[in-house]
């Protein structure tokens, strides 16, 4: 990607807190203007720091963070004009909302009337407008986190980072408000950066997600490459449910290989991702909805007998465990069709799946 | 038409009744379940009051009495209280009343209270005591002659024949008196018996108050001055850093007062380490040596030593609980770190600050033992004349006064303070 078109850009940067460790190894990520990017990972592997170096709240102690194609390591936080929603929201408790929201205008020195109508609007975006004299203390989680929202937008910053904004509120709510934020996001055309750990979050509302990992970024793609197309087995495993086996390749061709399973020598042909060569180990990855119930014999190459041990009714699917060779716990889903398979625990079948389906990753 | 709504309005009465009666019976419930635990609540405290009965309210209430209690001259004197009891003032009593009083006298001089007598009045007129221990002395030895007692005793003593003496007497005689509060506010009664200011050499009170309130405004704004940045600086350090630093702000409370108010002495008087010290480096030349030290300034040092940490650890417990993120997101939010410690921490530390200064204030305008020991001829504080009448001049009724007064006072602040800061965001710890 070139220079020209990256709104944000971090070139090989690297943090260090205490100076032994890196919590962040080689960071590299480049964003282009009104997109929204989430960073995605486990606890603990420097998706925070990473938006604290980029609002300026940390420095970074190798590399470089580019804004706009300037750099900004020496640019202190408050000039970066970078808008901020913390995962507490920071709402100043001893002002009003409205105070909360003139607060960036009257630091900036915007005239009495332009703030008032400013705060007037920016209420009205996140539909809040007769709650304009609460005090936070007064407002409820899913109100707090509209007026954070509204207060990192009144400015008007061109770049808006959000740190697990909606951790703190229940599952209903925060669908709702994934829904706003991206309609905001659309609405204003603002780059946004966010944060977070739930990934059904980061796939509903981002156009790219970096999947952090060790402090590097593991794949940087869209939700549904993410999903379907996995570079490596981190990536596999932590986006999505999955079935994994591990192995040692048998055989290797540019689009097919052949994984001997550990346990009972079992043969899985599989699409090999990032397999180094024959006889290397390797981590087989399979999603549950991708495989078949009682296939025709030789429509797919993979091909087992099963006996179902448990069977989760879920609404919309039907969960199975199974108990495949020496392997328990090998889930199946199975959609709510009216002619899906009865499957009761304990009664045997056959189960099977393409190679296409199944990527192999080097271990 | 007019029957329904007539009907239907009774109809409405009744449901309110009802739900009136319902409302009081469930109160009734919420009392009756709720009994137990008050009972068991009160049983804890129950010590704690008892102690506070016994050792405050009872004694505050003691004082109070005190400082309006007349004395006993009145039951001393009985003969002279009852022929006074309809004197004019304008003029000299009657003859029976000089008689009254020898008798008095003589009978207080046999029965050994005529000291307590001479104390009592001679808070009201300096100079009494000596008169009647002198009259008492020269009516026991005078032959009987047949002078009136008027005259006999006014030759032994010609105050006797003046007004004031005779006016003073009368004061001393109702049950209450508000002559100790005059005193300590400067205030005294004329030989008329009106009230009048007393003569500027002898006005020692209000100074003294205003001056105690002024050493403890100081105090309190130099414990903040200093306070303030410790505070933060131990709300931010990592924990065995500020665990540290809290012992050594601790540590003036675990030396003992004395000790620490006279290692005070030794580093601030004239011939003490600082005034070596400047006179030394060159600073001072030996004649203009710094008088630290047995004056106000004196006092207000060693104060704000003893009293720092009662304004630190509520200012700390306040600051401990600020998230940091809220300072970031003032930053973010384009404040210089100036403006965004001035308009988001600041505000949110107040808390702390309103209940540091209530309390240091409050401990200062009391303060007894520091002043006493390095305050010297100006550093002397309310407290310090309240001991005085205490335990030198044995006028108890003064002291009572003066000290009902500095509680008056104090009520007063705290009643401003919870009017303009309110008492319910103080923050103690
Ligand atoms: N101020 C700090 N001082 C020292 N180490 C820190 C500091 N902040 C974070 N760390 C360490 O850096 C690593 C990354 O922390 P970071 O907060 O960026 O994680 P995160 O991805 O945001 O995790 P989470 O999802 O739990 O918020 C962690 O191991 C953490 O212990
Ligand atoms: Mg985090």
């Amino acid at each position: 990607m070139n220079q020209n078109s990256s709104f944000v850009e971090f070139r090989n940067v690297q943090k260090s807190y205490d100076g032994k460790t890196l919590v962040v190894k080689d960071f590299n990520l480049s964003i282009t203007r009104g997109e929204f990017v989430t960073m995605l990972g486990p606890s603990g592997s420097g998706k925070t720091t990473c938006l604290m170096m980029l609002a300026g709240f940390e420095t970074a102690t190798y590399g470089d963070i580019l804004l706009d194609g300037q750099p900004i390591n020496k640019v202190p936080p408050q000039k970066r004009g970078i808008g901020m929603v913390f995962q507490n929201y920071a709402l100043f408790p001893h002002m009003t909302v409205a105070e909360n929201l003139a607060f960036p205008l009257e630091v900036r020195k915007l005239g009495r009337n332009v703030i008032k109508q400013k705060i007037g609007n920016a209420l009205e975006m996140v539909e809040l407008g007769e709650l304009a004299n609460r005090r936070p203390a007064q407002l409820s989680g899913g109100q707090k986190q509209r007026v954070a929202l509204a207060r990192a937008l009144v400015f008007e910053p061109k770049l808006v980072l959000m740190d697990e904004p909606l951790g703190a509120l229940d599952k209903n709510l925060r669908e709702q408000m994934q829904y706003e934020i991206k309609r905001i996001h659309e609405n204003l055309g603002v780059t946004m950066v966010y944060v977070t750990h739930d990934q059904s979050e980061a796939l509903t509302m981002s156009d790219r997600i970096a999947v952090f990992n060790d402090g590097i970024v593991q794949q940087l793609a869209s939700p549904a490459t993410l999903y379907e197309e996995p570079e490596n087995a981190f990536v596999a495993s932590f986006i999505g449910e999955n079935n994994r086996f591990s192995g040692t390749v048998k055989s290797l061709d540019s689009d097919r290989c052949i994984v001997t399973l550990d346990d009972d020598d079992c043969n899985i042909r599989a699409l090999p991702i990032n397999i180094t060569g024959h006889g290397s180990r390797a981590i087989l990855s399979l999603r549950p909805e991708r495989v078949v119930i009682d296939p025709e014999e030789g429509s797919l190459p993979n091909i087992f007998k099963v006996r179902a041990e448990g069977v989760t009714y879920l609404g919309d699917h039907i969960r199975c465990s199974v108990n495949f060779g020496q392997r328990h716990q090998f889930i199946i889903k199975i959609p709510n069709s009216e002619q899906h398979p009865v499957l009761k625990p304990g009664s045997d079948f056959r189960i099977g799946w393409a190679g296409r389906d199944c990527r192999a990753f080097n271990a | 038409m007019n029957e329904m709504v007539a009907r239907t309005d009774t109809l409405n009465t009744l449901t309110a009744d009802a739900r009136e009666f319902e409302g009081k019976a469930l109160r009734a419930q919420l009392a009756r379940s709720t009994r137990l635990e008050k009972a068991k609540a009160l049983l804890l405290v129950l010590p704690l009051l008892l102690f506070i009965g016994v050792m405050f309210i009872f004694p505050l209430a003691d004082m109070m009495l005190r400082s309006t209690d007349n004395g006993p001259v009145a039951e001393l004197m009985p003969d002279t209280a009852a022929r006074l009891l309809d004197w004019d003032q304008f003029t000299l009593p009657d003859e029976a009343t000089y008689a009254a009083l020898a008798r008095d006298i003589q009978t207080a001089q046999k029965e050994r209270t005529l000291g307590k007598i001479a104390t009592r009045l001679n808070f009201e007129l300096s100079g009494i005591r000596s008169l009647l221990t002198k009259s008492a002395r020269k009516l026991a030895q005078m032959e009987s002659s047949d002078e009136s007692w008027k005259q006999r005793l006014v030759q032994i003593d010609q105050r006797w024949g003046e007004l004031a003496t005779w006016s003073a007497i009368k004061r001393v005689l109702p049950s209450v008196t508000a002559t100790f509060y005059l005193s300590s506010l400067d205030l005294a009664y004329d030989a008329k018996g009106e009230v009048v200011r007393k003569p500027p050499e002898r006005a020692i009170y209000v100074d003294n108050f205003i001056k105690t309130f002024a050493i403890s405004l100081g105090v309190t704004l130099s414990c903040f001055i200093l306070g303030f940045p410790v505070a933060y600086l131990l709300s931010v350090l990592p924990t065995a850093k500020a665990n540290l630093l809290m012992i050594c702000v601790l540590l003036p409370f675990w030396t003992s007062l004395l000790v620490r108010t006279t290692s005070w002495i030794a580093l601030l008087q004239t011939h003490g380490i600082v005034n070596d010290l400047l006179v030394w480096l060159g600073i001072l030349s030996e004649g203009n040596r710094l008088d630290m030290m047995y004056n106000m300034f004196g006092t207000v040092v060693a104060m704000t030593h003893i009293l720092l940490p009662f304004m630190i650890l509520p200012l700390f417990s306040v600051m401990k609980s600020i998230d940091p993120s809220f300072m970031r997101a003032a930053t973010s939010l384009g404040a210089s770190p100036f403006t965004a410690f001035i308009r988001v921490y600041l505000p949110q530390t107040k808390p702390g600050i309103a209940a540091g200064s209530l309390l240091v204030f409050i401990l200062a305008i009391g303060y007894y033992i520091t002043p006493a020991l390095v305050g010297g001829r100006t550093g002397q504080m309310i407290s310090n004349f309240i001991a005085y009448h205490m335990q030198q001049s044995l006028n108890w009724g003064l002291a009572a006064a003066l000290a009902v007064i500095l509680l008056i006072i104090v009520l007063i602040l705290y009643w401003l303070f919870n009017r303009i800061i309110g008492i319910d965001k103080l923050k103690l710890g």
